[in-house]
């Protein structure tokens, strides 16, 4: 992927991307593709970038202080950090999901309600069969369905996760972001939410942050490999973890990798 | 650009608004006083009304001196009375205390902030001024008749009076600023001591007040700071009668602040009389708000230290 | 090995002195207010509005300050909601929690929660004669307002310091406005404190007297319009207790009494309203 031509299967591309808070370059000169109703999963050491770069697509880093961001991300062959951007129409087309579910002070079916209505629907029919289908979609109806305005604080982790990605999916993006979407669920949970990305990337393109290696070989169709917010290297799934043509990659899936810019002593990553 | 951004947009400016219209507030108070206060400088200056005890308004004297002398008497008081009481509270409150203690005298501290400030007048005219001229008075002055005790004041309405009711005024203050500050001390340093075989208080004597030590300072003077503006309740009880420099505890005061709320009425008949009230009340908000200053900096300085 | 152990006994010993001299004092406080005040408390006390001459020693009761104060204190409570809540909302929302924006507001806010109920009061004097207001019920809302709102924007303050970045992160994303974020989701989380806020500000409001001293007058008569003077609880008791009158002294304590009852009838209500409302906020 060396071309700059935006390739037509792109739902989002990267051109020339540096992120930087204050003095620390979280991500250098990025460029790249991801592909459209695909599961794209971006992989590498922790804290070089990767949550820094998907935010950036849905442009909530914009919150962190002292951001400065320069390049551009073209989401259906516009900039959204051009000046005529429209961030909040930008949130609704790509949702994201986060590492620790989030959910939001009100009932689980509030919760499910907030995104679609605050974006204008008002049809009270309307919004019960969109809280249905969206609860549906991420296995969570039949757990809910009879206490529907209970608070949703009272939900288990797994629930509040697959809660927070129906959520999500009510405010009828185009993409999925997930934030290492499973790192604090049970296996059990883990397993369930790869299942409906796995289902519902016919529907969404999909860009999922992990540090496990086993996860992204499971799920994704398409790797990203970032080393300290430079992009070391990115292909279809097949052949990054087959045959990677960079020594990094090499040694990162294989288990052999050292962190040698950390003082901790040497981190060998788990057995892929 | 829709309505729902168009909302937002009007509404940070509405905030942005109201919020400098706050911060210029105190800076409108400090004008607004100083303007007001400003017409008496023409006849007299500033260290002749700041150090001379002579007030007769009538004549067009207006010096300020006593009733300086009189806060600073009574808050004086106030203060020896309750530093010590609420530095001990608080470090029992959050030393030792069993959880269930502290739980249950925590809304104690809160009420006693919460009561009004004429009811603490009230109870100083009902509990205080009768201990006071029944038994305290008598017996000091009589057995110490010397500074700071001989009085000719029988009345029971004094400088003593007002400190006693002062200091329970300013405990909550100082014992939820000390609580805080204490509760702040990284549990380590704790831990090294008593790891080494330390008693609890050795702990507290050796390591936590000296690390607490700026942050109890600070909740002290935000304490004195409130002293020196209280009004109503040192109104009610310490004399407020012109007898010049208060020159024992048992002796009337007329502090500051009560001079400013007992001149309502008569200010307007005599020239200046106004301005001369103006100027008292500048220079309590000037007081005040450099002691404020000070407590807040020595928080401020303590909390960026720690992180 | 004694003397040390000697040393901490004797300093707890001292603790505990000192600890149950604070808390000896607040009861020693509502006790002699209860019962100095309990046997002139009546019914009428509470009904009636002041005829001529109670001041003196004849009839009547203190309607108009028990009213007077509780309309002044609503006022003024709405009127400090208006400003502070835009100020919080813009600390904790718009700019980021420790911008140079947020600190110097909180500067702002600590110094002028510092300055004495009497400036205040000062102030409020002189901006009337600005305005050319009457010492009115206007003026002590506007007076009180001005007092309360450190208090209340402090409380405030700390309760939205609290809720965590990621809530605020997790509305965004899903493309609400900041102004939706806040009103939808850090309210709802907040809303108990804010609640309790709201209620101990009014609370110190109606207790003060310095502040309306010069500036809503005083009146027998019961609030009935903006610009006429309105009697308040403090200045009533005040001036109940300033008369030689024995009688006139004994209702001073009863309404004394009165006061002290509403202001803890506040402090339980928030208590209860706080328990009430926290059934969907998130621990």
């Amino acid at each position: 992927m060396k071309d700059n031509a935006f390739s037509s299967s792109a739902h989002i591309s990267v051109r020339n991307l540096s992120v930087s808070y204050g003095r620390h370059q979280a991500i250098r000169n990025i460029t790249l593709d991801i592909p459209d109703k695909k599961i794209t999963a971006i992989i590498g050491p922790s804290g070089c970038g990767k949550t820094t770069l998907l935010k950036s697509f849905n442009r909530i880093i914009d919150l962190q202080e002292g951001v400065k961001v320069t390049g551009q991300v073209f989401v259906d062959g516009e900039d959204i950090y051009g000046p005529e951007a429209d961030v909040m129409q930008l949130r609704k087309k790509i949702g994201l999901l986060s590492q620790r579910p989030q959910v939001l002070p009100m009932s689980i079916y509030d919760n499910v309600a907030y995104g679609p209505r605050i974006h204008g629907m008002r049809d009270r029919k309307k919004i019960e069969e969109t809280v249905q289908l969206y609860l549906k979609k991420s296995s969570l109806w039949n757990e809910v369905k009879d206490r529907l305005h209970e608070p949703a604080s009272r939900l288990s982790i797994g629930q509040q996760q697959k809660l927070c990605l129906a959520r999500g999916l009510a405010i009828e993006p185009e993409v999925i972001l997930g934030d290492e979407p499973t790192s604090a669920l049970d296996p059990i949970s883990e397993e369930r939410i790869e299942q409906r990305f796995l289902e519902l990337k016919h529907q969404y393109t999909i860009v999922l942050v992990t540090h496990v290696l086993r996860q992204a070989r499971r799920l994704a169709d398409h790797v990203v490999f970032l080393y300290f917010g430079n992009l070391v290297e990115h292909g279809p799934a097949s052949e990054f973890f087959s045959s990677p043509s960079d020594a990094r990659t090499h040694a990162y899936i294989n288990g052999n990798f050292i962190d040698e810019y950390s003082d901790a002593p040497a981190a060998v990553m788990s057995m892929a | 650009m829709n309505k729902r951004k168009r909302m937002d947009i009007y509404a940070r400016k509405g905030m942005l608004f109201i919020s400098a219209m706050i911060c210029s507030l105190f800076f409108v108070i400090v004008l607004g006083l100083f303007l007001k206060a400003r017409p008496i400088f023409s006849g007299h200056t500033a260290g002749e009304i700041l150090l001379s005890s002579a007030w007769h308004p009538t004549r067009g004297n207006f010096g300020l001196a006593s009733f300086i002398a009189g806060t600073v008497w009574v808050t004086a008081i106030a203060m020896f009375i309750a530093v010590p009481l609420t530095i001990l509270t608080a470090i029992y409150l959050s030393e030792y205390a069993h959880r269930n203690i502290r739980e249950a005298i925590r809304p104690v501290i809160d009420l006693l902030a919460g009561i009004s400030p004429v009811i603490y007048g009230v109870w100083g005219m009902i509990a205080v001024v009768p201990l006071v001229r029944d038994h305290v008075m008598p017996f000091f002055s009589g057995r110490f008749p010397f500074f700071p005790f001989k009085s000719d004041n029988y009345t029971g309405y004094s400088i003593i009076t007002a400190g006693i009711v002062l200091s329970v005024m300013v405990f909550p203050i100082i014992i939820s600023i000390t609580c805080e500050v204490l509760k702040n001390v990284p549990a380590a340093a704790r831990e090294a001591s008593l790891v080494l075989g330390a008693t609890r208080w050795q702990t507290i004597k050796f390591v936590i007040l000296r690390k607490a030590y700026p942050g109890i300072m600070a909740a002290v003077i935000l304490g004195l700071s409130r002293a020196l503006g209280e009004t109503m309740a040192v109104l009610m009880i310490s004399g407020c009668s012109l007898f010049g420099f208060p020159k024992s505890i048992f002796d009337t005061a007329y502090p500051l602040s009560a001079l400013i709320a007992n001149t309502y009425g008569e200010m307007m008949s005599i020239p200046l009389y106004e301005s001369a009230v103006f100027l008292a009340a500048f220079v309590l908000l000037i007081l005040t708000t450099l002691f404020n200053m000070v407590g807040w900096g020595i928080l401020l300085r303590a909390q960026a230290r720690e992180s | 090995m004694r003397k040390r152990e000697l040393e901490e006994s004797f300093v707890k010993a001292l603790m505990i002195f000192s600890t149950c001299v604070v808390v000896g004092s607040f009861i020693c406080i509502l006790s002699t207010v209860f019962s100095k005040g309990i046997s002139a408390l009546s019914l009428d006390m509470l009904v009636k509005t002041p005829k001529g001459g109670y001041y003196i020693g004849n009839g009547g009761g203190i309607l108009n300050a028990i009213l007077g104060s509780i309309i002044l204190g609503i006022g003024a409570a709405f009127l400090a909601m208006i400003i502070s809540i835009p100020i919080v909302f813009y600390m904790n929302l718009y700019s980021a929690k420790n911008s140079k924006y947020a600190f110097l507001m909180r500067f702002f806010l600590d110094i002028l929660w510092g300055v004495p109920s009497i400036v205040y009061g000062a102030f409020g004097f002189a901006l009337m004669v600005v305005l050319g207001l009457k010492a009115s019920l206007l003026a002590g809302i506007i007076t009180v307002a001005l007092l309360i709102v450190p208090i209340m924007a402090r409380s405030m303050d700390e309760v939205l310091k609290m809720i965590p970045f990621e809530l605020k992160e997790a509305s965004l994303a899903l493309g609400a406005t900041k102004l939706e974020t806040g009103v939808k989701i850090m309210l709802r989380q907040a809303l108990p404190g804010m609640l309790t806020a709201v209620l101990i500000a009014f609370g110190r409001g109606i207790g003060d007297a310095a502040s309306v001293l010069f500036t809503a007058g005083f009146t027998d008569s019961l609030p009935y319009s903006l610009l006429k003077p309105v009697a308040t609880l403090p200045l009533a008791i005040f001036f109940q207790l300033g008369t030689p009158f024995p009688e006139v002294q004994e209702r001073g304590y009863a309404s004394a009494l009165v006061l002290t009852l509403i202001i803890l009838v506040i402090c339980v209500l928030a208590r209860i309203l706080t328990k009430k409302f926290t059934k969907n906020i998130l621990k």
